[in-house]
């Protein structure tokens, strides 16, 4: 028998972002061969990203375009999905774990009574049963769990699942009106965008993070420096966020943000249970530390021990060497 | 106003996780309010100290939460419930559920949560209750405004921040740089004593058998491979940069 999964795109600046086209592979990872992957897109000019959807590998594609989804709102934007989920009829639906994802799913979940599993970071089908792999204690451990009825609400986390390749069939694209409630509970007022960190810390491929022995605010720039040689993100351990030395916003750890970038430079970070919670994952990781001592070298795949204010300047004027 | 705090207990965030038998061991394990809770506490008491009313604390776990719910009531709350009950699990719609049915019938101003549980951290309930209650949220707050019926809060939106307005009732979650929670003061322990913790069960809640069937089962725990020491560099920290930086060039494809 033939399931639906739909999949929930997330779209910035005309273009559909990665963690759709990991989405969009989740769903084949989910499903069966005869399944049918349907695909929602909500906001507004949505024209901008025909391009994007052209070449998608799905069987139909799901447009609500209305000026009130220009920004995400909660109440706004469950309205519209569950507008496609009743067209759609879906049997799963899959998120990103993003700042709208983690926010929307569970109100779609509570809303059909389904289960959901948050922050899926593998998917496999073991014995016919698709299973997802999630971490649990900010990545001190991992579960594996299955769903035991329908529907069902999945989101995954961004850079873990390989994006679906572009390649597929114009899928049919069919347009439903938005049913703009009467009154929304709920208004976004203003949206400040950060304009310090041009990279967004949980996508990173490249992080460059400080502790303590950052010692400033100040002391954060030669690493934001490094970062922007490499078109990387800077982020900080719990220490350097409790001394004010920089936003909450760019914690990494237990309590803070998960990352898993190719390359994970810890400048002047001791190596705290709650912080390698946040970072262990990365696939390489390189500490700067002056104490050898430091626990993060135990964990580093290179370490170079001495004072970051001298090394970090240095290895950014070498990356601008040899990247050009 | 009647001021409400969702929390649960975790595991202190220092822990080591140890897999025996299948589950993860709770020997000698030091427990703490989950961190993004101890917000939501923390505020719940300002926003009282600012507004009247009274700050209720309640909680869905095993009897030992009892001892985090001292302490939110040590550092100020009014009254403590502890949801205790073997036929709950841990499936967030189930505990989502149970909390909706507590608070049926109950006149609530707003409701404050943590962002995610430092242990679990599926970040589901607190905003499946708001929809099963069918009242607004706002996730991943930084800065709140009560005035009247309406609240003003700042939302962190990986980053970008959000001025978002919503209508009382509505539920609220606490994320890092809200506020500074305190310190329970020795006679803030004291007083904590007396106030009312008040347990409950299933059986004291209208729900469903058939609400209370886990959607999501676990399959398997593990450990993540430890990750192996690297290499220390040595000589000059210019020949040290040099080394490095071709070392990565080799290593990730991203360079």
């Amino acid at each position: 028998m033939s399931r639906t999964i739909l999949v929930v795109a997330e779209h910035r600046g005309g273009a559909l972002r990665q963690v759709t086209y990991e989405s969009l592979h989740a769903a084949t990872l989910s499903s069966t061969e005869n399944d049918q992957l349907h695909v929602a897109v909500i906001g507004h000019s949505l024209d901008n990203l025909t391009e994007s959807l052209s070449s998608i590998n799905a069987e139909k594609i799901y447009l609500i375009d209305h000026p009130d989804l220009q920004q995400y709102n909660p109440e706004a934007y469950l309205t519209a999905v569950i507008q496609v989920i009743d067209a759609s009829n879906p049997d799963g639906i899959i998120l990103g774990h993003t700042a709208i994802g983690r926010d929307l799913a569970p109100m779609i979940s509570a809303k059909i009574d389904a289960g959901q599993i948050s922050d899926v970071t593998n998917i496999e089908n073991i014995d016919e049963q698709v299973v997802y792999t999630r971490p649990i204690y900010a990545g001190k451990a991992f579960e594996k769990k299955v769903f035991q009825s329908t529907p069902w609400v999945v989101t995954i986390r961004p850079n873990n699942i390989a994006g679906a390749d572009s390649s597929g069939d114009k899928a049919e694209m069919e347009h439903i009106e938005y049913a703009k409630p009467a009154s929304l509970r709920t208004v976004i007022k203003d949206v400040v965008q950060n304009t310090s960190g041009k990279v967004d810390l949980s996508e990173a491929k490249i992080v460059v993070s400080g502790g303590r022995g950052v010692k400033s605010a100040d002391g954060f720039k030669p690493l934001q420096e490094l970062a922007d040689v490499l078109g990387g993100a800077v982020g900080a351990s719990r220490g350097a966020c409790d001394a004010d030395y920089c936003d909450y916003s760019l914690q990494i750890g237990q309590t803070g943000k998960v990352v898993t970038p190719e390359i994970y430079i810890a400048c002047g970070i001791s190596g705290a249970i709650q912080h390698v919670a946040g970072m262990s994952q990365s696939k390489i990781i390189v500490a700067i530390n002056k104490d050898p001592e430091a626990p993060i070298f135990k964990i580093a795949d290179y370490g170079i021990v001495g004072d970051l204010f001298e090394v970090v300047p240095l290895l950014t004027e070498e990356f601008k060497k040899v990247l050009g | 106003m009647d001021i409400y705090v969702i929390l649960k207990q975790t595991f202190d965030t220092e822990e080591k996780i140890i897999v025996e038998d299948g589950t993860i061991s709770e020997d000698g394990v030091q427990y703490v309010i989950n961190p993004y809770d101890e917000y939501a506490v923390e505020e719940a008491i300002q926003k009282r100290e600012e507004l009247g009313g009274n700050v209720y604390v309640i909680a869905v776990g095993p009897e030992r939460t009892s001892e985090a719910l001292r302490t939110a009531l040590a550092m100020g709350a009014d009254e403590a419930v502890l949801i205790s009950d073997e036929r709950i699990g841990s499936d967030e719609n189930t505990i989502s559920k149970v909390l909706a049915a507590y608070f049926e019938g109950q006149k609530v101003d707003f409701i404050l949560g943590g962002y995610f549980s430092v242990d679990n951290g599926a970040g589901q309930v607190a905003i499946r209750l708001a929809q099963l209650l069918d009242i607004p949220h706002v996730g991943s707050i930084t800065k709140l405004d009560i005035s009247n019926d309406k609240a003003l809060a700042d939302r962190d939106a990986e980053g970008d921040l959000e001025q978002v307005e919503v209508t009382l009732p509505a539920v609220f979650n606490a994320q890092q740089g809200l506020n500074e929670p305190r310190y329970p003061s020795l006679p803030g322990i004291m007083k904590a004593k007396r106030k009312p913790l008040q347990q409950l069960t299933l059986d004291d809640l209208d729900i469903e058998e058939s609400e209370l069937i886990p959607k999501t089962a676990r399959k398997d725990l593990f450990l993540p491979p430890q990750k192996e020491a690297g290499q220390i560099l040595k000589g000059e920290t210019a020949e040290q940069v040099k080394e490095l930086v071709e070392k990565l060039q080799h290593d990730a494809k991203v360079l």
